[in-house]
């Protein structure tokens, strides 16, 4: 399984910097969407993939008896997730007021403020 | 367990949800803006007497045991960073009295700078390597909503860019973050220090180390990731500015410090290599760029860069002497820059315009605030007796120490270059006389001066120059603190042991 999810990592990352490159600031937005979710896939991979194996612990033992699913990473990418989500509501109000002012969606129109 | 640890966090936080409860009164939220970051700047106060008379304090939050759950830690360079967080806090809220406008102020602008202090003072304290990214998230999106507040086009065109960076280097860092858990199954800094040297293959972690690298570079503007920060910092109010000077870089080189001494030193020989020359190249780029502007605001904000490049070089030699040189310039420069930035937003106020060309004479009508942008100017430039100096001495002298002649050579250098843009602003704002077919809206701004605004906006400057000349006096004590806290950063006996409570 592994394997598979680093290959999906690797093209959603891909994918995000090529959408990130381009000139539109719609375009912009999903490339931000698509790397939070690479980096909450990764995370998800890189701690280990068990499948079936919640991390409860039966009555009257200390411990879970088998091998378990570490529930850490979970609770890191659900926080991520609720940050990124957070952060791109900010960034689509964002582009939107930028479009409403510039009168254009077109990152080449709006460096005014480089030189 | 101390709860002076947690105060500077939650001190900012009950103040922004009291000015939340207040939003439709302003004048109630003023006031809570100044108690409350005064309140902060005490607390910062008490954690630094404490850390320096007790050592390490140490709080685990819901006293789950580190490395089970997070704490709070304060070691001196923690402890200096949010004292002067809590100090700049302080000013700024001061300051802001007279020159937010109301429009502003019915936007949220004081419950978003107590957020930004609140984030910022969790970045300086937490323990826990995602507990930094959640607090660098919270002073961002603070940061983000304070920077397009105002809506213009100016904004909106840098606030793009500082986002989608910001953003970008956010997300590198929670890679970072998953990547060292995937590796050692813990996320405590202090447990990382004992376990990531224990790793099978140290290469991985090398790796690791450059992903946060590459993330804290984009934070603290470094060589050759600053681009966003010339482009953005310049548009909001200065107020607004100024804060961001004062703290928002120096989080990205606090992690900095953090990170490439307490748990990714194994690689030194390479990573600290890299980081000499990127403090170099910051130095350089960052002084080159401000001598090509004449607008107050981007060459104090190209000059941020630049200062960067100094604290960079102090982690880079890596000898406890270099670090404390590094601590020393990092206060100085949150001090005398944000007054820089004070300094030019007064001079906006009197003469309606920041481009040096449109303004002038402000020596013969106000030899005061001359007086007071001299303060921190030559502080900058590292004049002595004041701040700067005693910074860019003890960096260069550790540089000497290890033979590194290169960056001795640049430091110096950039030191001239930093003295000649001061002295381009003094020249032209101060002694010029002022531009015929610019004095009408002189005129116009210097009637609509009220007095009193003025004089609480130069209360703050007055003390942050005071300030920048008693540290560079009193030399011996803050060097001092610094060399602690640069023997504290080098040998992590006693942060470990004081988070974990066992001898490594």
């Amino acid at each position: 399984m592994e394997p598979v999810m680093a290959v999906v990592v690797g093209a959603l990352f891909a994918a995000s910097v090529y959408m990130m490159l381009r000139r539109s600031i719609v375009k912009l937005v999903i490339g931000l969407i698509l790397l939070s979710n690479a980096a909450n896939l990764l995370i998800f991979t890189v701690s280990g993939l068990t499948r079936g194996a919640p991390p409860l612990i039966p009555e009257g033992l200390e411990v879970p008896p088998d091998a378990w699913a570490d529930p850490l990473p979970q609770a890191l990418i659900l926080t991520a997730i609720v940050i990124g989500f957070g952060v791109l509501a900010f960034a689509v109000v964002l582009i939107h007021r930028a479009y409403e002012v510039v009168g254009e969606d077109d990152m080449d129109q709006m460096r005014s403020t480089d030189t | 367990m101390s709860v002076a640890v947690a105060l500077p966090v939650l001190i900012p936080f009950i103040f922004g949800s009291l000015s939340l409860v207040f939003f439709n009164s302003h004048a109630v939220q003023r006031w809570l803006g100044v108690i409350g970051t005064g309140l902060l700047f005490l607390a910062t106060i008490v954690l630094l007497h404490k850390t320096w008379t007790d050592g390490i304090q140490v709080m685990a939050m819901g006293s789950w045991p580190a490395p089970f759950g997070i704490v709070l830690v304060a070691d001196m360079t923690s402890a200096i960073m949010t004292l002067m967080a809590g100090m700049m806090g302080f000013a700024l809220a001061v300051y802001s009295l007279p020159s937010i406008s109301r429009d502003h102020e019915a936007f949220g602008y004081y419950p978003l700078m107590h957020l930004l202090l609140a984030g910022v003072s969790g970045a300086f304290l937490t323990g826990d390597i995602f507990n930094l990214y959640v607090w660098v998230e919270v002073l961002l999106v603070a940061s983000f909503a304070l920077l397009i507040l105002g809506g213009e086009r100016g904004q909106m065109e840098g606030a793009i860019k500082y986002v989608t960076l910001n953003l970008f280097s956010s997300i590198m860092l929670l890679v970072g973050v998953g990547l060292t858990y995937g590796l050692t199954g813990t996320l405590n800094m202090a447990d990382l220090a004992v376990k990531l040297p224990e790793v099978e293959q140290q290469g991985l972690v090398t790796v690791v180390g450059m992903l946060f690298l590459v993330s804290f570079s984009i934070k603290a503007a470094a060589f050759p990731l600053f681009f966003w920060l010339p482009a953005s910092y310049h548009t909001p109010p200065v107020a607004v500015t100024a804060l961001f000077a004062a703290l928002l870089t120096k989080v990205g080189v606090y992690a900095l410090y953090r990170f490439f001494t307490l748990m990714f030193g194994n690689d030194v020989g390479y990573t600290h290599e890299l980081l000499l020359w990127i403090g170099g190249f910051t130095m350089v780029t960052g002084v080159l760029g401000a001598a090509a502007y004449y607008e107050i605001r981007r060459i104090l904000a190209f000059h941020i860069v630049s200062q960067i490049g100094y604290m960079i070089v102090g982690l880079a030699l890596f000898t406890p002497m270099a670090l404390a040189g590094g601590v020393i310039y990092i206060v100085h420069n949150i001090i005398a820059k944000t007054n820089l930035f004070l300094v030019g937003g007064v001079i906006y106020m009197m003469r309606g315009s920041y481009d040096l060309k449109q303004i002038g004479g402000l020596w013969k009508t106000r030899p005061l605030l001359g007086v007071l942008f001299l303060l921190p100017a030559m502080a900058l430039a590292g004049i002595p007796p004041l701040s700067g100096f005693l910074g860019k001495y003890v960096i260069i002298r550790a540089g000497v120490e290890v033979e590194s002649w290169g960056i001795v050579a640049v430091s110096l250098g950039v030191g001239l270059l930093t003295l000649y843009s001061m002295v381009k602003i003094w020249a032209e704002a101060f002694w010029k006389a002022q531009p015929e077919e610019h004095a009408a809206r002189a005129e116009q701004f210097e009637q609509a001066l009220s007095q009193k605004s003025v004089a609480i906006m130069l209360l703050p400057i007055i003390a942050l120059g005071v300030l920048a000349a008693v540290i560079g006096l009193a030399a011996q004590p803050v060097y001092e603190m610094a060399l602690v806290a640069g023997h504290q950063l080098l040998d992590s006996t006693d942060y470990i042991e004081a988070v974990l409570g066992v001898t490594p």
